[in-house]
């Protein structure tokens, strides 16, 4: 049986790279980086991955956009698509042409793919095109990136344009039948052209589970959803009474206030005390005001996105007035066996915006990676 | 998934055999008799007195036939001799590609010795006096390898080399509840460490401490170290040298840190191999460790065993060993059962007998002389193999700055970012040249796309040269035409094997009744 498979090319991602731009969002860019002599590249990328699909065409039903946000890649592979969207009138002006293509198309795209029933969205873009692929479908359907933007933070792309195609290929042929939850972050580009990092976390994508194909690469094979349940069973049974929790963001400390039967947020930092609902998403002022009242307290946290990026990005709101304030010794990390394989031969780093708090959290920590499993890892800033 | 015919066409030298062979409950025809057992005359029958059908309760009793495959004798014998002749074992060709599992050659002589008629017809329940010589085997055997170790006492009771970390895990919870210190529940152990060494003590309830080498040193490092022990620190149970041929550096130091915190060491050697006759688990402080007598010391293994995980203690663990231990009073030997303070009885009767005879033998014909020689050679081999490998176009070493004793744990990374072409893919590709699947790695597999090859001593050169080169081919092959590699085997008994429904409980079935439950529309083609 054939399966459906959605590409989406965004042939504006990594425009800006080549030129020193920072990022490719932003109406001016496009003209901007076309100027400074760049071409578009992510096409090329796209059509590595896809020459992967090829000797599996009588297996794959391809649906695809028009132009050059999918088309024009599917017809170089000599890959039968069908269209969806919007056709567009052919233009010779490459400006045109690649301004003519906008976020709002890559998520009606993705939408419209996701209704037809595709089993896997392949996607060339950044971190910018997998927010609106993540707009678009959530964690309802298994996404593969062919990294070709400028900004990577997200957990979602293959290590290169063919291990995102042979990444395909595996979970086509039914290889692979297993996922992990890969982070959508993007950056700020405003801010990051000013020279200061401020990483957003917009949820989770459903990434096919590889060995060798992610980014970060030496991934194994381990049970994710019974890893973060045995984190949260370890954290909860060690819970002080009388100390103020303060649980970070991500889907891997998410499953402690499900097991407290709290309502939690997945993408902000919650409280709690006595095994007790606090609040939810606060800011970094609420949590000072209720470290004011509080004695004893710990903070809970996960590395975020790709980047092993531990204080910093996607969790400034324990900043470090906060983590001053608990202290080094209540820091407690959690994060699973693959995420932690993930980043073997780098170290967990921290931009908590105080340099001199930075270089204190300098070390090594013990991590819970499941139940009453831990490992040492080192924090670098 | 079909045959390639043209890479099948590709001469490798070795094409296996390729029995279509069905699953055996396809085979026969229902009604063949085998035998007809002639009824006890009558006299018999009257003496006896029994009636057998009467004797087994009626609830027990089947209530139909069970449903077991019918086959005349010759049928059953071509039908397993078909399926042995499927399998690659190490009697069919090289298996230097095993790392870890240190696949010496098991000297056809000590099978001979192992099932003479004095040794396999005796029985399990015999009385001590009347079992001295296999007794007097095991308790010499015990004494070669506690000099060999630095220890006080062995036992052969562990099946395997697993077996043999649980039981000294047990003997660590046993010890420290002894001393009234059940406040010690963590256990460290380190990511190149056999997970046994994790997983053990977990089933017994400890939190597991796992430390990963640098990436640049291989060593743990005193550091890291300090961050995991602690006050409720049991014990250390780790590989020594690792399984990536890596001796760590400050192992003695690890050692005396977690004696100074109260807890005990475990040295887990089955990569002894390396080192035996020239270290000593015991000399650098180890208070317990085990031996795979089925790697370093010869006996015949490969997947099933049979394996014996000969765990070796100091004195003060002495009393918690399982039970029975073999004893020697001056005069005789006996089977001591009363060991209060024993973590209890591990298997049933005394062990896997065949190994420790075996082990016994090989240690005999080679001597204190010629078991250190065996580590030297063992090293050597491997240091030969290294050089050789690392001619390989895409081929690299971990930690390639550090010594490697036994072996080595290659990766063939820069291979797959070249050409696509991975380690698994690889792997499938060297049966096609008449090599064994290799060893990768253990989980988690820190290195990418690895490789871990253990020559062993008893390997010759042209085995080496032979293991190297089939790299050496299909390294061409990945940078010619990786599809060839992507798509192996070509010339195996069977095409490849799709893992992800194998990782997949919904698809996965263990038993023939249970893959018939998810599969109702199977059919196969029936034998000849």
């Amino acid at each position: 049986m054939k399966k459906k498979v959605g590409l989406i090319v965004n042939p504006i991602a990594g425009l800006g790279g080549s030129v020193g731009l920072k990022g490719s969002d932003g109406n001016n860019i496009v003209e901007q980086a076309l100027t400074l002599g760049a071409s578009p590249y992510s096409g090329a990328r796209a059509v590595t991955a896809l020459k992967v699909l090829v000797p599996l065409s009588s297996n794959i039903e391809l649906y695809t956009c028009y132009g050059l946000m999918g088309e024009t890649v599917s017809r170089e592979v000599g890959l039968e698509a069908k269209l969806i969207g919007q056709p567009r009138a052919i233009d010779n002006s490459l400006y045109n042409r690649l301004k003519s293509t906008t976020a709002q198309d890559t998520i009606e795209t993705a939408k419209e793919m996701l209704c037809i029933g595709c089993e896997l969205i392949l996607f060339a873009g950044g971190d910018g095109t997998a927010r609106n692929i993540y707009e678009a479908v959530g964690y309802k359907v298994p996404v593969i990136g062919i990294p070709t933007g400028v900004k990577m933070h997200s957990a979602v792309y293959a290590t290169n344009p063919r291990n995102a195609g042979e990444l395909a290929a595996e979970l086509i042929s039914g290889q692979i039948c297993q996922f992990i939850d890969g982070e959508v972050m993007d950056i700020d580009e405003d801010e990051f052209r000013k020279g200061r990092v401020s990483a957003r976390l917009f949820g989770y994508m459903k990434v096919p589970l590889s060995r060798v194909h992610l980014q970060g690469g030496k991934i194994s094979i381990s049970s994710d959803p019974n890893s973060v349940k045995g984190i949260a069973r370890t954290i909860v049974e060690d819970m002080k009474p009388e100390t103020l929790y303060i649980i970070g963001p991500g889907s891997t400390t998410t499953p402690i206030m499900e097991l407290l039967g709290l309502p939690f947020t997945l993408l902000g930092v919650d409280l709690v005390k006595n095994k007790k609902l606090v609040a939810n998403d606060v800011t970094k002022k609420q949590i000072l005001y209720e470290l004011s009242a509080n004695s004893h307290a710990a903070i809970i946290v996960t590395p975020i996105g790709g980047q092993a990026s531990l204080f910093g990005r996607g969790n400034q709101q324990i900043g470090p007035e906060v983590i001053n304030c608990v202290g080094k010794n209540n820091i407690q990390i959690v994060a699973t066996q693959a995420k932690i394989n993930s980043f073997y031969g780098n170290c967990m780093k921290v931009d908590t915006g105080d340099e001199k708090l930075d270089s204190e959290l300098c070390g090594y920590y013990r991590v819970i990676v499941s139940y009453k499993q831990e490992i040492v890892f080192r924090i670098e800033c | 998934m079909s045959y390639n015919k043209e890479y099948e066409q590709i001469e490798t030298g070795y094409q296996a055999v390729r029995w279509h062979e069905p699953v055996i409950y396809n085979l026969g025809r229902h009604g063949i008799i085998n035998e007809i057992t002639p009824q006890a005359d009558p006299e018999i029958q009257a003496a006896a007195k029994y009636d057998v059908e009467n004797m087994i309760p009626e609830c027990m009793r089947r209530k139909k036939e069970p449903s077991l495959p019918e086959l005349s004798e010759p049928e059953v014998v071509r039908h397993y001799v078909r399926l042995s002749q499927n399998n690659f074992s190490y009697d069919s060709g090289n298996t230097v590609g095993l790392g870890t599992c240190t696949m010496k050659y098991s000297p056809k002589i000590n099978d001979q010795l192992a099932t003479l008629p004095e040794v396999y017809e005796l029985h399990p329940f015999q009385k001590d006096e009347q079992i001295q010589g296999i007794l007097q085997i095991m308790y010499e055997l015990r004494t070669w390898l506690a000099e060999i170790a630095g220890m006080d006492e062995f036992t052969f009771q562990a099946r395997g080399g697993a077996h043999g970390v649980f039981i000294n895990a047990a003997m660590i919870k046993a010890y420290h509840h002894s001393h009234g210190e059940d406040f010690r529940d963590e256990i460290i152990t380190s990511a190149v460490s056999h997970p046994a060494n994790g997983g053990c003590p977990a089933a017994l309830g400890y939190k597991v401490i796992t430390l990963y080498p640098d990436p640049v040193t291989g060593d743990i490092g005193i550091e890291q170290m300090k961050a995991a022990i602690s006050s409720h620190t049991a014990a250390m149970m780790m590989t020594a040298p690792y399984d990536t041929g890596v001796f760590d550096s400050h192992l003695k130091e690890y050692i005396d840190m977690v004696h100074e915190v109260g807890g005990l060491v475990s040295l887990d050697q089955a990569n002894f191999n390396g080192v035996i006759g020239h270290l000593r688990a015991g000399d650098l402080g180890a208070d317990m460790m085990h031996f795979n007598l089925h790697k370093t010391f010869s006996t015949p293994h490969g997947s099933v065993g049979p394996g014996t995980g000969a765990v070796g203690v100091k004195k003060p663990l002495i009393p918690f060993l399982p039970k029975p231990l073999v004893i020697f009073d001056g005069k005789e030997y006996h089977t001591d059962y009363n060991r209060p303070q024993s973590i209890g009885k591990v298997g049933n009767f005394m062990g896997n007998i065949g190994s420790v005879i075996r082990a016994y033998a090989w240690i005999k014909a080679l001597g204190a002389e010629g078991i250190t020689e065996a580590a030297s050679m063992a090293v050597l081999n491997n240091n030969y193999l290294i050089k050789k490998m690392l001619q390989v176009k895409g081929m690299g070493i971990a930690w390639a700055n550090r010594a490697k004793l036994q072996e080595a744990r290659f990766t063939v990374e820069e291979l797959f970012q070249n050409t696509g072409v991975t380690t698994f893919d690889i792997n499938r590709r060297v049966i096609d040249y008449g090599i064994i699947s290799y060893f990768e790695s253990h989980e988690p597999m820190i290195v990418p796309n690895p490789i871990t090859p253990e020559p062993s001593d008893s390997v010759t050169v042209d085995d080496l040269d032979r293991f190297a080169e089939v790299f050496d081919c299909i390294s061409k092959e990945a940078y010619s035409n990786p599809e060839i590699v992507k798509s192996a085997p070509h010339r195996c008994a069977l095409h490849k094997v799709l893992d992800g429904p194998l990782n997949d409980p919904k698809q996965l079935a263990t038993t023939w009744r249970a893959f018939l439950k998810r599969n109702p529309d199977f059919t196969q083609a029936k034998g000849i």
